[in-house]
């Protein structure tokens, strides 16, 4: 027999099935069914790590997740190293290999261990106290030092390969802790016929009735009675073993951590490691149980010396000898099963010592008729061994026992962590944890906490014991431990109470006690009782800590879950692809910092482009700004409160430069407002800005503005953008616009017309102050259009370029020349704001004093004295000699039409420094720089061009649906093109519009009505997104022309989605990998659609079949969302027999 | 995460929704007729009640829709929320 101290007979585990596994390179062999403690204490091994300040040897205290000491860092290959877990909780696998933590060189040779024989030397506070002067030795010398010397596991260096995933989830009843009272509820909740979800953190349901199977419950063996009770749970409770509850958060939302592949060998392809679950609870059952308290003397940290209900654990559930001849000490009953459970199995059992006076009871008897000696009204006094207890002196001074093991046992604290965090939600605790000890109370207490009858369960075979009080505290001693994590004793407590820190809050974070990763669940209570023995108080005085996620500790991947690499954040694609650009995400986009030529650099790259827009004709992909179309007869009134124009006199055709402003009279945004038609209007944002200025703009026109006959729809993704700009452009485009006369365009204008036979909004405007336009085109036709005047040697020129070329026109980038607090005077842009109009958001805060200042920081030209030397933005301001900053650098850049380094900033009264010499404090010294205007390149006059002949653009290329992996029960597909309308209206006019396009509006919110091929989509309370067969061109006039005398809007924005259908029997699950909703079909029924988040990404979700979702993604998040659903289904790849295609 | 009732929608998980600020906050009828100071308290003084607040929250990956909310800022429980020009919960 390798494992000596294994039981014949008894016990969970499988005796046939051997498991080898290494513990600090030592091949071990275990049994299926050990945890890695069970398994290292079938084998003798005690000594399994080294405490946290003192190096001293430490073994195994517990069986469960309150374990302190035997803390080790386990190494599954590939960079796949986990520190600091608990020995008592890891389930043993073939080849599993284990460390042992914070030793060195060895475990049972440690030279750290000297810290310990200078236990005296190092109080609590020492750190703080003695490392002080020189302040800049902390960092360098002491921190690095102290670290290495104290600590637990070490954080793994390579990065995590694996997977982890999040799960949303809803239900009526979440029981926590899978124990008697757990499953109880569990079974009194089936009952009622609730959405039912059981968790508890161990690998098997049954908690402390799995290490009792001499206890029976309605004439069941107490283990068998969970296997029959688990089994009969109906199919509204999802089972989670290996699951944490490890906080509350408010709103009953509750993080589980499930453990899914740790355990196994060789886990199956596509699982994840882990799963993080948000829990939406109904009710939450707390079931979590007991702990029990060590007691506190003299070496009560030895190896060897455990609790009492602990040595019965691995007895009866893992067929466990903990040693060959024990001492039992305790204030409580309980440990008197241990000793005659241990004494039965063949353990000799020296002595019970016995804290109370006069203990009786039928399982005192039981110990007294073995002829085990009880000392009574006794205690401890001392433990002696180095790397394990071999012997133990009384308090009386006189006696000593030779002993292996010493199981204490000081009684038992509930565990009210995830209660108390819960800050009184609907929350109901049962069994231990609600100090229920008996096990009939806990097993009716948890059927009637199930919402059902209380249940009357037969149970037998276990005597009656009376709880333990608070047992007398412990003296002060420098080894009487009362946290064995963060090595914190009885003297450390008084030690902080003799300098006055009285306070539970502050003992804790004097001592540290409470606060290492177990986070007390073992010392907490015996750190109360020792405070309020120093202060003279009660312990229920004194109070205790703030309890605080996590429970137990939850790994970083669990909590990042898919959230990295490709879905960390969306990026969003633009429609124009050029395997030349060099990318840069900005805003949430991917765009084009430039277009190298022939291995070009950057910089080479943008001067090329610069001076091709300066000098010929350049192109740029600009379809990332936000784009808002707004309708209805009173938006030149709204318009002309949001911006600072006057867009009375704006005529259809025109277009006018606009600053958004907040209500404290600082640019907030800034964009071109056109009128398109008489009462369609398109508004272009900020590339940033552009969910701020919706946002902004819904709040004015819903809560300020209520009653205004005005709608907002986004268009952003509904139009691509190709800016043409330079003196050659109107000679570039007019072959292919034969429908608009490009030359009789006045600048700020805007056509429709066609480029080709594809509609486009054309605006005669630009950002480059050349001669320009932009095409507003369906992003479908936008590479298309876009290779065809790559073709014309039209010069594509990327965001670089576009920064250069518009700074050297003094024109602001808001974000970047703005910070919140700039005025548009400060900008030289106060003639943005119309004279006649009336009020407009901002206008009071104008008049401030404070805002008309002559000092103000104001936008102006700098012309450094070295024409090769570029600033740093942001660099501040000084005038010569030293002083204080004047103001600072907000672009900067070189020109290549200049020939030389230019840049922008804002200096205090900058206006009237023009001309004037100011300095920029740079790391190579200070750079001198001529105040200037802000506008380095003067407009050119516009050049004559030549008459052009028609030219066709080239063939349209389509693109490739993306195609998803198989996967039987959830099938992902990309849908063909669709018509979609949006349609904002009121009441009346929603009906109107319904009637005329065949198919109603629905009134009920989040609802959908289909007709014939049509279907309409509760958005909003006036808004709704109409779905028809791709090419039903006439929907949109006739929905337009519907509600003649009821103004509404409606606005085509079938370019602007990607449908997608996901579906089969997991679909649901996958989606709840990403969406928070509930999305079982009694809370998301067929029919039902909404705007919601998946994962990032806003999209519309719409149910159109017990197992079908529909889903409308924004065209430009379609890869995320995409990979996002890949990734959910990827536990579900290797069903895809269930796909094959039949053939023929 | 709160769980926000959306007059409209329902009951909706918190990230659905921006925060908009104090509830029942009207600027001035005529903002040009308040004085400078009466307009800079306006502008940026803020009750900063511990308990019950009644504050601005707009759906905006939902219906869209602004709305108010009874909220404790202790507890954090929700008492109620309603339509703008709705009267407040009890």
């Amino acid at each position: 027999m390798t494992q000596p101290f294994r039981t014949a007979a008894g016990g969970r585990i499988d005796r046939q099935r051997p498991v080898r596994f290494s513990f600090d390179g030592r091949a071990l062999e275990g049994c299926a069914g050990d945890t890695l403690a069970s398994a290292l204490l079938a084998n003798d091994v005690h000594l399994v790590g080294r405490s946290f300040k003192y190096h001293r040897p430490r073994g195994i205290l517990s069986a469960g997740s309150e374990e302190p000491n035997a803390l080790v860092t386990v190494d599954r290959g590939l960079g796949r190293v986990t520190p600091n877990l608990r020995a008592t909780q890891i389930e043993l696998h073939e080849g599993l290999t284990a460390i042992s933590q914070n030793r060195f060189p060895s475990l049972r040779f440690d030279l750290g261990a000297v810290a310990g024989a200078a236990a005296p030397l190092l109080p609590p506070g020492f750190v703080y106290k003695t490392f002080m002067r020189p302040a800049s030795f902390w960092k360098r010398l002491y921190e690095p030092a102290v670290r290495h010397a104290a600590g637990l596991g070490r954080a793994p260096g390579q990065g995590d390969p694996d997977r982890y995933a999040h799960q949303y989830a809803h239900c009526d009843v979440l029981i926590i802790g899978g124990g008697a009272a757990g499953i109880a509820a569990a079974l009194g909740a089936s009952a009622t016929g609730a959405r039912v979800i059981l968790c508890d953190e161990q690998a098997e349901f049954g908690g402390s009735l799995l290490s009792e199977p001499g206890v029976t419950i309605d004439g069941w063996a107490a283990p068998d009675w969970v296997r029959e009770a688990i089994a009969s749970l109906g199919d509204q409770v999802t089972l989670l073993p290996r699951t944490t509850a490890f906080g509350a958060y408010p709103g009953n939302l509750i993080g589980l951590a499930q453990r899914l592949t740790d355990h196994l060998a060789q886990p199956a392809p596509g699982m994840p490691r882990e799963r993080l679950w948000h829990v939406r609870a109904g009710r939450v059952i707390l079931a979590a149980g007991a702990i029990e308290r060590p007691l506190v003397f003299p070496g009560n940290d030895r190896p060897g010396i455990m609790l009492a209900a602990a040595a019965r654990t691995y007895l009866h559930r893992y067929g466990v000898k903990v040693g060959s001849r024990a001492v039992v000490v305790t204030a409580d009953d309980s440990a008197y099963r241990a000793a005659s459970d241990l004494h039965a199995a063949g353990v000799a059992v020296a002595a019970v010592v016995d804290l109370r006076p006069e203990p009786v009871g039928p399982v005192v008897e039981a110990v007294r008729a073995l002829d085990i000696p009880i000392h009574t009204g006794m205690t401890i006094g001392g433990a002696a061994g180095r790397r394990r207890v071999d012997a133990v002196r009384l308090a009386d001074g006189q006696t000593i026992i030779s002993c292996d093991t010493v199981l204490m046992s000081g009684g038992w604290t509930p565990s009210v962590h995830l209660l108390a965090q819960s800050r009184g939600e609907a929350w109901l605790s049962v069994g231990a944890c609600a100090g229920a000890f008996g096990l009939a109370t806990c097993l009716r207490d948890g059927t009637e906490a199930g919402g059902s009858q209380p249940g009357t369960f037969a149970v037998a075979g276990l005597p009656e014991m009376t709880p333990a009080a608070l047992p007398l505290p412990a003296l002060p001693h420098p080894k009487a431990f009362v946290d064995f994590q963060n090595d914190v004793t009885t003297k450390d407590i008084a030690t902080a109470t003799g300098e006055g820190f009285v306070s539970i809050e502050h003992v804790k974070r004097y001592t540290t006690a409470g606060m290492a990763t177990d986070q007390g669940k073992t010392s907490n209570v015996n750190a109360i009782v020792a405070v309020a023995a120093q202060i003279g108080a009660d312990p229920a005085a004194v109070g205790t800590t703030t309890f605080r996620p996590p429970y137990t500790p939850v790994t970083f991947g669990a909590f990042a879950g898919p959230s990295r690499g490709d879905l960390f954040a969306p990026i969003r694609m633009t429609p124009i692809f050029s395997a030349d650009a060099v990318p840069e995400d900005a805003g949430g986009w991917r765009r084009a910092r430039c277009y190298p030529r022939n291995g070009e650099a950057i910089e080479a790259a943008t001067a090329r482009e610069c001076l091709a827009v300066r000098n010929d004709v350049g192109m740029a992909d600009a379809s990332t700004p936000g784009k808002i179309e707004i309708a209805g007869p009173d938006a030149a009134l709204f318009l002309n409160r949001i911006y600072t124009g006057d867009f009375n006199s704006l005529e259809p055709g025109q277009c006018r430069y606009a600053l958004l402003l907040g209500e404290d009279g600082f640019v907030r945004d800034d964009g071109i407002v056109a009128r398109a038609t008489g009462d369609r209007w398109h508004v272009t944002t900020t590339t940033g800005g552009a969910a701020f200025v919706l946002h902004h703009m819904e709040d004015h026109l819903q809560t300020g503005f209520a009653g205004l006959r005005v709608w907002l729809t986004s268009v952003t993704e509904q139009w691509a953008v190709i800016a043409v700009q330079g003196p050659r452009s109107i000679e570039a485009l007019a072959p292919f616009i034969p429908d608009i006369e490009l030359g009789a365009m006045p600048r700020m204008s805007v056509r429709e017309g066609h480029i080709g036979d594809i509609p486009i909004r054309l605006f005669r405007a630009g950002f480059t102050g050349e001669t320009g336009f932009e095409i507003n085109l369906p992003p479908d036709s936008a590479q298309q259009v876009w290779d065809t005047l790559r073709q014309r040697d039209v010069t594509p020129y990327g965001t670089d370029a576009m920064h250069v070329l518009r700074a050297e026109k003094g024109f602001v980038i808001v974000g970047q020349e703005t910070d919140g607090t700039v005025t548009p005077d400060d900008l030289g842009l106060g003639w943005t704001i119309g004279r006649d109009k009336g009020d407009f958001v901002g206008k009071r805060s104008l008049s401030l004093p404070e805002l008309s200042r002559a000092d103000r920081l104001q936008l102006v030209g700098l012309l450094p004295a070295e024409a090769a030397m570029v600033p740093e933005e942001g660099a501040q301001l000084t005038e010569a000699g030293q002083g204080p900053s004047v103001g600072h650098v907000t672009s900067s850049y070189h020109s290549p039409t200049l020939g030389r380094s230019f840049a922008l900033a804002l200096v205090a009264g900058g206006r009237s420094r023009v001309g004037a010499r100011l300095r920029v404090p740079m790391a190579s010294g200070p750079v001198e720089v001529v105040v200037t205007d802000p506008v380095f390149v003067p407009r050119p006059p516009e050049r004559p061009f030549a008459p052009t002949s028609p030219l066709p653009l080239l063939p349209a290329v389509a693109r490739p649906a993306p195609v998803a992996r198989a996967a039987g029960s959830v099938r992902l597909a990309a849908l063909a093109p669709a018509t979609l309308l949006s349609v904002r209206a009121g009441p009346g006019a929603a009906t109107a519009i319904g009637m005329a396009i065949g198919v109603l509006l629905p009134t009920v919110p989040c609802r959908s009505v289909i007709a014939r091929e049509r279907a309409a989509l509760w958005l909003g309370p006036d808004e709704w997104l109409i779905q028809a067969p791709e090419g039903s061109t006439g929907l949109e006039a006739l929905a337009r022309r519907a509600p003649a005398d009821r103004p509404a809007s409606v606005v085509d924005v079938s370019q602007g989605f990607r449908a997608l259908e996901l579906a089969g029997p997991r679909a649901a699950w996958c989606l709840n990998g990403f969406c928070a909703l509930d999305l079982d079909p009694r809370a998301f029924p067929v029919g039902m659609c909404t705007r919601t988040l998946l994962g990032k990404a806003e999209v519309v979700l719409w149910r159109i079949g017990a197992e079908v979702f529909h889903i409308d993604v924004p065209r430009s998040l379609l890869p995320y969302v995409w990979a996002c659903l890949e990734e959910a289904r990827l536990e579900f790849a290797d069903e895809s027999s269930a796909e094959t295609p039949a053939v023929g | 995460m709160l769980l926000i009732p959306c007059p409209w929608c329902g009951p909706r998980p918190e990230h659905e929704f921006r925060y908009g600020g104090a509830a029942h906050r009207a600027p001035p009828e005529d903002a040009s007729a308040v004085d400078d100071a009466a307009w800079g308290d306006y502008l940026y003084s803020r009750d900063n009640p511990k308990g019950r607040h009644a504050e601005r929250w707009r759906h905006l990956h939902g219906c869209g829709r602004f709305f108010n909310c009874i909220r404790d800022t202790v507890s954090d429980r929700i008492a109620g929320t309603y339509k703008p020009g709705e009267a407040p919960p009890l």
